[in-house]
């Protein structure tokens, strides 16, 4: 004959075992119905203060392969580096919505733009925005010659760019465009200016 | 574990200590039987056979940036063997030690562990498959050779490839390759040019010259074997075994070879009396002058071939076209199942044949799925000496054909006369635009959307001559039009028709 009370104590462990276990399933259902942010979008430093000015941003096409002149009012500080960085972040924002006409791996970035003088600016993105860059001539010299006719343009005195990705060198963009050199600006602009015409 | 020479055995006669009676030496002597002289002769004769037969020890070459070595290999349950402490000793930091379950190796901070009969090992935590049974003999850890592909890339970080039948290892990208072009001299001179300083041994017998690279990780062109349409110098072979790469240069008159430009470059000459001997030259022909790696010349027709005049001498009118991409760098992912690397190869081939059929010789950099880096492509073209460099890209995104010049960097370092590599391109720059603009207004006559541009792609501003690249998208929003053949004629045969009418200006600008 079993003792009563082990019976008792069988019988709740068993109740508990199948409560626990409900409970599990139903957390399980609940975590994978709940959509993972697929990049950390939490903000790393304040919102940038200061006047709203209308820059000129350089923006890549790749219907037609061109490159068009947008204005756009953005904040913008009064140090001519985080100036210069807000000019490119601003650039990005446009590659990284979905009716981007030049669409962007999600979580590219700008880490950094530094201005050395004299006449030198290093562009440091981070690597999602080269491991998920499209591979092609064409797609990936559109966004070299964006990033550094945008930053040329509104930033006078720069005459060579450096591209670099998490602050290392890195050969190419996405295996054709290449980074392991500075840029000529005069020499981009002229081809700023061949990419602005589709002919 | 310096190079060393592998062990012959004996290939003919019979060594003095090979055991045969000094009775047999003696055959003068009248007394001694001609039956005994026959048996002795048959005995002497059959142990030479044994002694000749014998197999000569097999030899791993290694060839990796930090050393050159050679390595013995042994057979064991059919399998060739190698000590896999001896292989990466000369690499860096490493230990082996027995313990009671196995055999543990450490390479710097990788470890790795290995069980006697067992043909799996655990590297770094995670398993390897061996191929076959690892062994431990003295202390000493034998792997199949065969797993060094697989176990290797674990310790180094880096890809290792084994062309097994010969023996050899290449750890990460450190092949040679070479460019052989015969010169329109007569008798003509063979000339290879490496990428990287040589020192063949070198021999010579009856109708060949052979050179044995046994320290140089030579490795082969697209085809062994090299044409050259001559009846003094017709072929050279590219052969490898037992650790070492052979060329062997046919020829029907006495050759000699030299070495110039740091070992670079090795010139296969008629030797004088043969130059003396050789009748006066026929009518000059100068295109059919150049077999670059896998390239037969075709004759040139008649309809094609601009006067030689316009060709400097001892200079050899040829392209050279670049498959772009390869190996492990596959370029765009065009679809689920195409590379770009493979629309590659097969415009290059393309390319290759609408041009020789236009009487201009060409060599393809890539005719397979190897692996080139960019300053390997830019040393090619700049050796030979090539009137025009063509790099070709395939893409899906736009439409048509781009055609593009290099953007030169900033700058550049040059020094007096020395030009900087990144701006190597920069005399010839004009040159390269004026090809550009005629493969572009080709393409436009035959009403493929094309566009030119300049662009940041290497290894366009390494290259001393004419360079362009041609990035060839679909007419459609298909991909699938990339791998049609008659797109790529059409794209190709654009290309050619434009470089066979700029032959008089890319031929001057060689002189």
């Amino acid at each position: 004959m079993i003792p009563r009370h082990f019976v008792i104590a069988i019988a709740v462990l068993l109740i508990a075992v199948l409560a626990l276990s409900g409970y599990a399933w139903h957390m399980r259902k609940t975590a994978a119905s709940t959509p993972v942010a697929s990049t950390d979008t939490r903000p790393l430093a304040p919102p940038i203060a200061g006047p709203s000015e209308q820059v000129t941003l350089f923006v890549a096409h790749d219907t037609d392969g061109s490159l068009r002149a947008e204005s756009a009012q953005i904040p913008m500080p009064s140090g001519r580096q985080q100036r210069a960085e807000e000019l490119l972040r601003a650039l990005l924002s446009l590659y990284l919505d979905k009716s981007s006409p030049h669409v962007l791996g999600a979580g590219a970035e700008v880490r950094a733009v530094f201005l050395v003088d004299p006449g030198v600016a290093v562009i440091d993105l981070n690597s999602a925005f080269a491991d998920k860059h499209r591979s092609g001539v064409l797609v990936e010299e559109l966004t070299v010659a964006s990033l550094i006719h945008t930053i040329s343009a509104n930033t006078p005195g720069i005459q060579k760019v450096k591209i670099l990705v998490d602050g290392n060198e890195r050969d190419t963009l996405a295996g054709h465009a290449d980074l392991s050199s500075f840029y000529d600006v005069t020499a981009v602009n002229q081809l700023a200016t061949q990419l602005q015409s589709t002919q | 574990m310096p190079w060393t020479s592998p062990k012959r055995a004996p290939t003919a006669g019979v060594p003095r200590s090979a055991g045969v009676p000094p009775a047999i030496a003696g055959a003068s002597r009248p007394r001694w039987p001609a039956a005994s002289l026959l048996a002795a002769f048959f005995l002497a004769m059959m142990l030479s056979s044994v002694l000749s037969g014998a197999p000569p020890e097999n030899h791993l070459s290694v060839y990796s940036v930090a050393a050159n070595y050679s390595l013995p290999i042994v057979q064991r349950d059919g399998r060739q063997y190698v000590g896999l402490l001896e292989v990466l000793e000369p690499l860096g930091k490493v230990s082996a030690k027995s313990e009671k379950w196995g055999w543990r190796l450490r390479y710097n901070n990788v470890e790795g562990d290995f069980q006697v009969g067992k043909t799996h090992a655990r590297v770094q935590g995670r398993d390897a498959d061996l191929g076959g049974r690892f062994l431990e003999e003295n202390n000493r850890g034998l792997v199949p050779v065969t797993s060094l592909t697989s176990l290797l890339p674990r310790f180094l970080g880096g890809p290792a490839t084994l062309h097994e039948e010969s023996g050899r290892l290449f750890i990460g990208s450190v092949a040679t390759h070479f460019t052989a072009s015969l010169t329109a001299d007569n008798p003509p001179r063979l000339v290879f040019h490496f990428t990287s300083p040589v020192n063949p041994s070198i021999a010579t017998e009856p109708g060949a010259l052979r050179m044995t690279f046994s320290r140089e990780p030579l490795v082969a062109p697209a085809s062994p074997t090299l044409t050259f349409g001559s009846k003094a110098i017709p072929s050279a072979i590219y052969s490898e075994g037992n650790g070492m790469a052979v060329l062997t240069v046919n020829a029907s008159i006495p050759v000699i070879a030299s070495f110039s430009t740091d070992g670079r470059t090795v010139t296969i000459s008629p030797t004088a009396t043969s130059a003396a001997a050789s009748p006066p030259p026929p009518s000059p022909n100068p295109s059919t002058s150049v077999a670059p790696l896998a390239t037969t010349t075709q004759p040139t027709p008649a309809t094609s071939t601009p006067p030689p005049t316009t060709i400097a001498p001892g200079r050899r009118y040829f392209a050279v076209v670049d498959a772009s991409h390869g190996g492990d760098d596959l370029g765009e992912t065009l679809s689920n199942t195409l590379f770009e690397k493979d629309v590659t190869v097969a415009l290059a081939r393309s390319l290759r044949q609408e041009l020789e059929s236009r009487g201009i010789p060409t060599l393809v950099l890539r005719d397979s799925d190897a692996s080139l880096s960019l300053d390997q492509r830019a040393s090619l073209a700049n050796a030979g000496h090539a009137a025009i460099y063509i790099a070709l890209h395939a893409a899906s995104n736009g439409r048509g054909v781009r055609v593009y010049t290099a953007l030169l960097p900033f700058g550049g370092d040059d020094r007096g006369t020395f030009r900087s590599w990144t701006s190597a391109q920069h005399a010839s720059l004009p040159l390269s635009q004026s090809a550009a603009n005629a493969v572009a207004a080709e393409m436009q006559r035959r009403q493929i959307p094309v566009r030119t541009l300049a662009a940041p792609l290497r290894p366009l501003n390494n290259v001393i001559g004419a360079a362009i690249a041609v990035e060839v998208a679909p007419q459609g929003p298909d991909s699938s039009q990339l791998t049609a053949p008659d797109y790529q004629q059409l794209v190709t045969s654009a290309v050619a028709t434009a470089i066979a009418a700029t032959r008089d200006q890319l031929g001057a600008a060689q002189q």
